[in-house]
């Protein structure tokens, strides 16, 4: 079947299988390997992407339901929130998971970050308990979630303003 | 890799065409909503439909609004949105009490409460809690639609009333005054199934309209703290056997009786005595059966505590 998806801006028309996962179809039809292929029974959120406005566990979407809808994935976090003029600024999320040692392998480090840029555009000052609860679904095998949480708590203090601008553009 | 099997998909584009292309692919084919119990078990060939009717453009079932004295839920509502509700948490604060706890916050972005319900997995957090509100559920089909207790509408693990070329299109419940509700859950781990959960609702007497039922009578002592009875409840336990969801008998013995902790701790007796609880890799038999006695009192006092409040501020 012909979908069309619009994934972090650009649209992309592709002939699929019905059953084909969109996180199948981000890494392995449109080579965004960003998003990370985990547990593949939602549990774990390493492949949360946005599907619209809200991250979702794209292991357990048909790329079928993404036809006419807009996906973001973690590709896309420093483009918008640096732009063009920005040079490659990270989005202060990744920022943040940086300056605190937020990963150690990295696995989880995509869907944690597109989970967490979502929190801070709802609640741009969460507390410790806030940014736990978003991420309760979301697993880190290193167990490094004081770092993380450290991280999206440094983001929440230094905004930075590039994201608010690349948000007010839309 | 786990992906499901090769699988046909239509996109509904109204509910009148969802229920024409279920009669076009009969029994194998299935309604995706968010997908989230269904893609899985399509990975693992515990399900194999041969067509997917996909409603997630269905705009038409996606709303919670009060509307005829009732607080009505579209099938299509996503769990997060139930949770955002305001509306809904004035009416029944059960309803976001129990999507609080309903797996985690990414995976209620997108599961919705008719897929949650369709589903019937005997563990669903919101099966107790709909059976506690006495909720009907209101089922579209080719000849137009009927309406359905939530009592009535589970025949058995992963089965339910709805047909093969029907479908559950709206969850509705009655908005009496006096009301409280609370839900009580104990699992394992974050965003796991309940080992075993309680859904209470209370209506408090003192409380209802003129016309609307007087209190019940004949229960033991004075009341509760502000001599309250309980005029009428509604019981409702997960993952525990209890036969559709709710304990009746402890309902039963709810009714007239005065809004006290001796009156809750007895209901919670009741109700652990008439459910089923099997023993798996959640816990043992014995534990659920606590769970449930204990769950059902702390539910009840919380409903309790709410109904008060309600009635003070009207």
């Amino acid at each position: 079947m012909q979908i069309t998806v619009n994934v972090n801006g650009a649209d992309y028309s592709r002939d699929v299988e019905a059953r084909l996962l969109l996180i199948h179809f981000l890494r392995d039809d449109l080579g965004l390997t960003g998003s990370h292929w985990g547990c593949d029974t939602s549990n774990c959120g390493a492949c949360v992407v946005w599907l619209d406005d809200t991250p979702v566990k794209s292991c357990t979407v048909l790329a079928a339901m993404a036809d006419g809808r807009k996906v973001r994935t973690v590709e896309d976090l420093a483009m918008k929130g640096a732009g063009e003029a920005g040079g490659g600024r990270l989005d202060p999320i990744q920022q943040g998971f940086a300056e605190c040692h937020g990963l150690q392998c990295g696995f989880c480090t995509p869907g944690m970050m597109m989970t967490a840029r979502w929190l801070l555009d709802r609640i741009p000052d969460p507390s410790p308990e806030e940014i736990r609860e978003a991420l309760s679904g979301q697993i880190c095998r290193c167990t490094g979630y004081e770092n993380i949480v450290r991280s999206v708590l440094w983001a929440s203090k230094h905004t930075g303003g590039s994201v608010a601008s690349a948000e007010a553009d839309e | 890799m786990q992906v499901p099997a090769y699988v046909e998909y239509e996109k509904a584009t109204s509910v009148e065409h969802a229920l024409t292309l279920l009669a076009r692919f009969g029994p194998e084919a299935r309604i995706l909503a968010g997908g989230h119990s269904l893609i899985p078990m399509m990975k693992l060939r515990l399900v194999q439909p041969e067509t997917l009717i996909d409603i997630n453009g269905l705009g038409e079932l996606s709303y919670i609004d009060v509307a005829g004295g009732e607080l009505r839920i579209g099938a299509l509502t996503r769990h997060a949105e139930l949770l955002d509700s305001a509306v809904a948490g004035e009416h029944f604060a059960i309803l976001h009490d129990a999507e609080r706890v309903i797996a985690d916050p990414v995976v209620r972005n997108w599961g919705t409460i008719g897929g949650s319900l369709c589903q019937a997995d005997p563990s669903e957090d919101l099966s107790g809690t709909f059976a506690a509100l006495k909720a009907s559920m209101i089922i579209r089909g080719p000849d137009g639609s009927r309406t359905v207790s939530a009592r009535e509408f589970h025949t058995g693990p992963y089965e339910t009333v709805v047909a093969p070329g029907e479908m559950l299109s709206e969850i509705s419940i009655v908005i009496r005054p006096g009301c409280g509700s609370a839900y009580e859950k104990v699992g394992r781990r974050v965003g796991d199934w309940p080992i075993a959960a309680a859904a209470a609702v209370v209506w408090l007497d003192g409380a209802r309209g003129p016309g609307e039922g007087g209190a019940g009578e004949g229960g033991p002592g004075k009341g509760g703290p502000g001599g309250e009875r309980i005029s009428e409840a509604g019981l409702g336990l997960t993952a525990v056997g209890a036969p559709n969801f709710a304990a009746a008998e402890a309902e039963e013995y709810l009714c007239g009786a005065p809004a006290v902790e001796e009156t809750f701790a007895e209901a919670g007796r009741i109700a652990a005595e008439n459910c089923n609880p099997v023993s798996d890799q959640r816990g043992p038999a014995d534990y659920k059966r606590h769970l449930a006695r204990e769950l059902t009192v702390r539910a009840l006092r919380r409903a309790s505590e709410r109904a008060r409040a309600a009635c003070r501020s009207r």
